[in-house]
């Protein structure tokens, strides 16, 4: 019996350990007299620390160690996860330091306190007398563009972090030879990754004078290299622990509390402190998603192709760097193999303002053109008096695209057939001339929207994986490997991966699910739908190389030759026949005592991912909108995605419903709002917030059309992310469907679906 | 780690109001969801506690001889919720505690602490208001009725007198037998969330006509309050869309409503005109009225 | 001002002196060593925290440990009966509902509530029955799932 694992419903590795308690998070490891370490936080936007006053705090028993700017070391670093680079201009921009004197968002960090308790830290932070000289705010992007508007980081001459972008052919041209040209402005808002566990880590000083950090981060190895560069120390002297995380979304794809921590517990002699975020904390002063606005010129012809389109973009990035204009890059990239143009220019500009900085957020910058973009598709295609479907399908590129700036090729797109899936579930057609005329308070309508994603970083980034597999004395597997699970069932996956390389069962590999760098091969970690694909590679070739290995040593035990044999069902077999030779268990234990020939068998390999596989998928929504209330509902929404070959039907499946579950509050209900005057945040609360219950969400419908991607380890490319993009555009254009409304800013909340209605003169 | 310093957790309501009386600092706690989240944001920095989780006999629901309903102040918005004289006798009670927070909200908050917190989004007051509630309170020396109308006093502020404790709310015969209700909690999300907008109608019809009608609002002002014109109106109109219609438009008149980052006036009164309605078809309905289209 | 409490946690007796202003979640996780009880909040909002008080789906996070005196608490750790998971911990692992898991402890508790009730539940109830737990993994599909595969005879 073959064991054919890739592309079964194999239960998750880390299951039973999730629903007995027994997982552990960071919280839960607990060290003897572990300190609290707490955050004196800046209330206002913008301000300099012109006094700062310790003392009262430090004089209150129980207190360990007060820090201010003025007892960290100045150096200024970049905290995304990103691989490094050895060209220093292809580096993140550094303008953090581990305290600050100078506030640029409201929850900024001038100190910090390390106490024996959480009261006494609350405490002391209250005796801090702090000085500040307030500054005005800048709120808005386009404040910030201003000519003479205050600068949030002194160093730099304006309030740009950058405004590169690209020109594809000459869209100047191509407007002149287009037959209609049509204009539109988009706006998306900043939202929150809300992951359920806050961010959170301690850090303690060991035996042999090393940091170690225990850290709820997706980029354990990255983290440690950080770590080195704020506090300028090599960066052997840290190791990073991740356990089990309880989930990211991207925003621990930063390094948020890492370097504080590890200057705290410096601070105390390395005693074991912790940070743990408050979820207020942790809404403002980790990361979240951009807020974009959107112009769209483009030029199409009379039979509905499109020609060029001008894509200019605003990127409202916050008080600090962070991922900074990659995710306006990522965004101008990642769309340009879905549709054909002959010319494209990209104008992003990518700007801080006085509010909490922006970072990686499921689907990097994605979610937001692609809002406007499908926004902007269904708005032509209805002034073309086109179906929006088929005006969409008349320009899709499909396979065989080579994307003219970074060289990334099509081999394979399923675009044509998910479309014509999602079609199908939604049962279009039908329910399209049922809601043809419609006048009753409440409305129905459907739309769709269609997105490309990448797998991975390349060519932009390294795309650097490690793996490990060491054969045990049962024939059992260890399987290490430096990218992280998260919650998206990447370990899982892995598993499945060696099972089906080595022909074991996948309760014979143990997955070593904790990274440590101390341990764990290297990889840059959980982001950009990365793992399956190229860590998936790392992994396939170091069961390959095992298996080799393994049937190699066969060989000097019995005289088969290794090509005549392989393994099934944990048995070494004769490959023609499947006859069993002899269990692996038996062939593992000689690799251990064979007197002359023990040599025990593990792998190490690392896969440098110089290859990247287009991702592709659909969304069709139908709402119901009420007309006198603004209340907007989801009455069915399927996503339809070809992410190549599924490894894991239902792990995946669990990914787009996640996926679309966080699009659809993108769309109806979720946003950060800030006091316009003072940028105090107003909804930094999961009651305020309003990321959507089990009661608002809708069944989530699911279909794949599994392509095969040659450069995939399985065939598989991307999906973590992709789920997120297309909901909240086909959700808009379903609502444009319902009332002839065209929204151009997200969420839809009952307030702007009223004001427009108004506007539009149906209430 | 809640900074509380004393803490007290009597057992009868007479140890209660002494306590209160030797200790007029002491803060009371009921389920805490209101207490202890303030002290989490630092509204309250430090208390000392007065527990009344212990006084059992608050906790009782029960109907009087004389028709009166008793709802004890300790009474969860669960037991609310499953509680079969609330079912039978005010529904539109139920309705509204259902719609409150989530189930481990509605295990632990009382109704008590809804209508002392003073917030004008509290789910229950819209309804009381329309029950025209009374609010029994009491104090070491004694105890006094009041209209739950005259007990909120602007946001987050209530008639509670030192050293009283709201042991009772109770709703007169007259003001809901042959009544039906319905509550619309207006918000963004179907679970965990504030109302927007908070309507409660009630009425009783007799052929045809509306023999009362009554609607409270919560957020729509800094308290809840009632749409007297409205209401006034309403009496003797026939059941009709177009009665309806101009209750909606007069509705509005007795609101407050403000702009806020949640919704604006506009659209809270919009809201308001269109919610009384929809809640008041419901109540037609329940109260054994035509259904209107 | 300490106060002595005693309750059984997983049907174990527990008496221990506790501040006032202690939660139960704290005394649980800190003291008691129970990490299954998570925390995602410490308002209320999020649910991670549920623990069974006498039965009772309660948000732990808001509920001061005095309180818990002479009270039955049921935790994740009280779940699973000799090593074997429960029906409802099964159903959870069968049908995927499971991320991040950083939820899970919370809603398999609700869950385990619903079924000792004996209560039939439609979808809709089902829903608000769960309404107090967020999750940001999962959209909730493979959850109602499996706890309507927790509540089939
Ligand atoms: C996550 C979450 C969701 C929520 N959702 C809603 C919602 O949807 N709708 C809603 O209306 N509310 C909501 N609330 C607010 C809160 O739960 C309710 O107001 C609740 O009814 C308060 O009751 P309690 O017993 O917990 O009050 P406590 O917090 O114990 O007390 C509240 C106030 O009343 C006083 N008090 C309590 N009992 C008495 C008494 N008998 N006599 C005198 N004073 C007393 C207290 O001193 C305190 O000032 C929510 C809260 C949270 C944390
Ligand atoms: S931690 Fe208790 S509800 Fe969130
Ligand atoms: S599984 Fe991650 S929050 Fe539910």
């Amino acid at each position: 019996m073959t064991v054919n694992v890739v592309g079964k419903r194999v239960k998750r590795v880390d299951a039973v350990a999730k629903v007995t308690g027994k997982a552990k998070y960071t919280d839960d490891f607990m060290e003897r007299d572990m300190l609290v370490g707490k955050i004196l936080r800046s209330p206002y936007a913008h301000a300099i620390v012109k006094k700062i006053d310790v003392s009262k705090a430090k004089a209150l028993p129980g207190v360990e160690a007060v820090l201010t700017y003025k007892d960290v070391p100045d150096n200024k670093y970049a905290t995304a996860g990103h691989p490094y680079s050895l060209d220093p201009k292809h580096r993140d921009r550094e303008d953090r330091t581990i305290l600050t004197k100078k506030a640029r968002f409201v929850g900024d960090e001038i100190a910090a306190v390390v106490a024996t308790d959480d009261l006494t830290a609350e405490k002391a932070l209250k005796l801090i007398d702090v000085e500040y000289e307030v500054l005005e705010p800048v709120l808005t992007p386009e404040d910030a563009l201003k000519e003479n508007a205050p600068l949030i980081h002194e160093e730099y001459d304006n309030n740009i972090i950058s405004d590169f972008g690209y020109q594809i052919g000459d869209v100047e041209e191509s407007f002149k030879e287009s037959d209609y040209i049509f204009e539109d402005e988009f706006e998306t808002s900043i939202v929150q990754h809300c992951h359920l566990e806050n961010h959170i880590s301690y850090a303690y000083v060991d035996a042999d004078d090393r940091i170690v950090i225990v850290s709820s981060t997706q980029i354990p190895h990255i983290c440690r290299r950080i770590v080195g560069q704020a506090l300028g120390i090599p960066w052997g002297r840290i190791r990073v622990i991740k356990p089990y995380i309880g989930g990211g979304f991207g925003n621990k794809q930063d390094v948020c509390l890492e370097p504080l921590n590890a200057a705290l517990t410096l601070a105390v002699g390395g005693r074991p402190v912790k940070i743990d975020l408050s979820r207020e904390e942790c809404m403002i002063a980790t990361r979240t998603r951009h807020a974009f606005k959107y112009k769209f010129k483009t030029g199409v012809s009379k039979d509905g192709k499109l020609i060029a389109t001008h894509i200019t973009a605003i990127s409202n990035n916050g008080a600090y760097a962070s991922h900074g204009h990659s995710i306006a890059m990522s965004a101008g990239t990642k769309f340009r193999p879905l549709y054909s143009f002959k010319s494209i220019k990209f104008d992003p500009v990518t700007v801080y303002t006085n509010l909490p900085a922006a970072g990686a957020m499921r689907a990097y910058g994605v979610p937001q053109i692609k809002f406007a973009l499908e926004s902007h598709m269904e708005n032509i295609a209805r002034k073309l008096n086109m179906d929006p479907i088929e005006f969409r399908r008349r320009n899709l590129l499909g396979e065989g695209y080579v994307d003219p700036l970074n060289g990334n090729k099509v081999l394979s797109c399923g675009i044509h057939e998910c479309i014509a899936k999602g079609k199908e579930l939604i049962n279009w057609d039908e329910k399209k001339e049922k809601y043809k005329n419609q006048t009753g308070i409440k409305r129905r309508g459907l739309g769709m929207a269609c997105f490309s994603y990448a797998s991975g970083t390349h060519p932009v980034g390294l795309e650097l994986a490690g793996a490990r597999i060491v054969l045990n004395q049962d024939g059992s597997v260890q399987l290490q490997i430096g990218a992280t699970e998260i919650g998206q069932g990447s370990d899982t996956v892995f598993a499945q991966m060696v099972a089906e390389v080595l022909g074991i069962p996948v309760d014979m590999v143990h997955v070593v699910s904790t990274q440590d760098t101390d341990i764990s091969p290297f990889d840059t970690g959980a982001y950009a739908s990365r793992q399956t694909y190229v860590t998936g590679m790392a992994v396939k070739k170091a069961a390959l190389e095992i298996k080799e290995k393994i049937l190699n040593f066969v060989w000097g035990m019995t005289d088969i030759p290794a090509e005549a044999l392989d393994i099934e069902d944990a048995n070494i077999v004769y490959k023609h026949s499947g006859e069993v030779v002899m269990p692996l268990s038996k062939v593992a234990m000689q690799t251990y005592y064979d007197t002359v020939f023990a040599k025990p068998i593990t792998s190490d390999t690392s896969n440098n991912a110089r290859v990247n596989a287009m991702s592709f998928g659909v969304t069709f929504a139908e709402v119901e909108v009420d007309i006198k209330t603004g209340k907007i509902e989801v009455v069915e929404i399927f996503n339809v995605h070809d992410s190549g070959k599924i490894i894991n039907p239902q792990l995946a499946e669990g990914q787009v419903h996640g996926g679309v579950s966080m699009g659809i509050g993108y769309a109806l209900s979720e946003e950060m709002l800030f006091d316009e005057k003072t940028g105090k945040p107003l909804n930094n609360n999961l009651l305020d917030y309003k990321l959507p219950t089990i009661m608002d969400t809708p069944d989530i419908g699911v279909a794949f059309v599994e392509t095969h991607d040659p450069t995939g380890p399985f065939g598989n490319k991307s999906l973590g992310e992709p789920p997120a993009i297309s909901p909240a555009p086909a959700i808009r254009n379903a609502v444009l469907d319902a009332t002839g409304v065209a929204f151009d800013r997200i969420p839809m909340t009952p307030q702007r679906v009223f004001e427009k209605f108004k506007e539009a003169k149906l209430v | 780690m809640y900074n509380v310093d004393q803490y007290f957790e009597p057992e009868t309501i007479d140890e209660a109001t002494a306590l209160l009386a030797e200790h007029p600092n002491l803060l009371i706690i009921a389920g805490g969801t209101d207490v202890l989240i303030k002290m989490h944001s630092g509204k309250i920095a430090q208390a000392d506690l007065l527990s009344i989780r212990k006084i059992k006999f608050l906790e009782t629901i029960q109907k009087r001889q004389d028709g009166t309903l008793s709802i004890g102040s300790l009474a969860t918005f669960t037991q609310i919720a499953n509680d079969p004289i609330i079912k039978e006798n005010i529904p539109v009670l139920k309705e509204a505690a259902l719609s409150m927070g989530g189930p481990q909200i509605r295990n632990v908050a009382t109704i008590g602490g809804n209508i002392c917190n003073g917030a004008t989004s509290a789910d229950s007051a819209s309804t009381l208001f329309a029950l025209n509630a009374k609010l029994k309170l009491q104090t070491q020396g004694g105890e006094r009725v009041i209209p739950i109308e005259d007990f909120y006093l602007g946001p987050g502020k209530v008639d509670l007198k030192p050293g009283e404790i709201l042991t009772e709310i109770v709703i007169s015969p007259e003001d809901y037998q042959d009544y039906g209700g319905h509550y619309i909690k207006f918000s963004m999300r179907k679970a965990m969330d504030i109302a927007t907008l908070g309507v409660s109608a009630i009425c009783r019809i007799k052929n045809g006509v509306f023999e009362d009608v009554r609607i409270g609002l919560g957020v729509a002002g800094p308290t809840p309050l009632r749409c007297q014109e409205a209401e006034s109106f309403a009496k003797g109109k026939t059941v009709s869309a177009q009665t309806l219609a101009e209750i909606g438009k007069l509705a509005v008149k007795s609101t407050k409503a403000r702009t806020s980052w949640r919704a604006s006036k506009e659209y809270r009164e919009h809201l308001v005109e269109e919610l009384s309605q929809r809640a008041l078809k419901v109540a037609i309905k329940n109260a054994g009225g035509e259904s209107l289209a | 001002m300490l106060k002595k409490i005693s309750f059984t946690v997983n049907g174990k007796e527990v008496s221990l002196e506790v501040n006032p202003g202690e939660t139960l979640l704290e005394v649980l996780r800190k003291r008691l060593g129970y990490t299954g009880v998570k925390k995602g909040c410490a308002v209320g909002e999020c649910g991670a925290c549920t623990v069974l008080i006498d039965g009772t789906p309660t948000d732990s996070c808001i509920y001061l440990a005095v309180w818990a005196d002479g009270k039955e608490i049921i935790t994740i750790e009280g779940i699973a009966e000799d090593g074997k998971l429960s029906k409802v911990q099964e159903a959870f692992v069968e049908e995927g509902a499971v991320q991040c898991g950083f939820c899970t402890p919370g809603l398999v508790l609700t869950t385990t509530a619903m079924v000792q009730s004996g209560k039939k539940y439609t979808r809709e109830e089902i829903k608000r029955e769960l309404s107090g737990h967020f999750c940001r993994c999962t959209g909730y599909q493979n959850i109602i799932k499996a706890v309507e595969k927790s509540l089939e005879d």
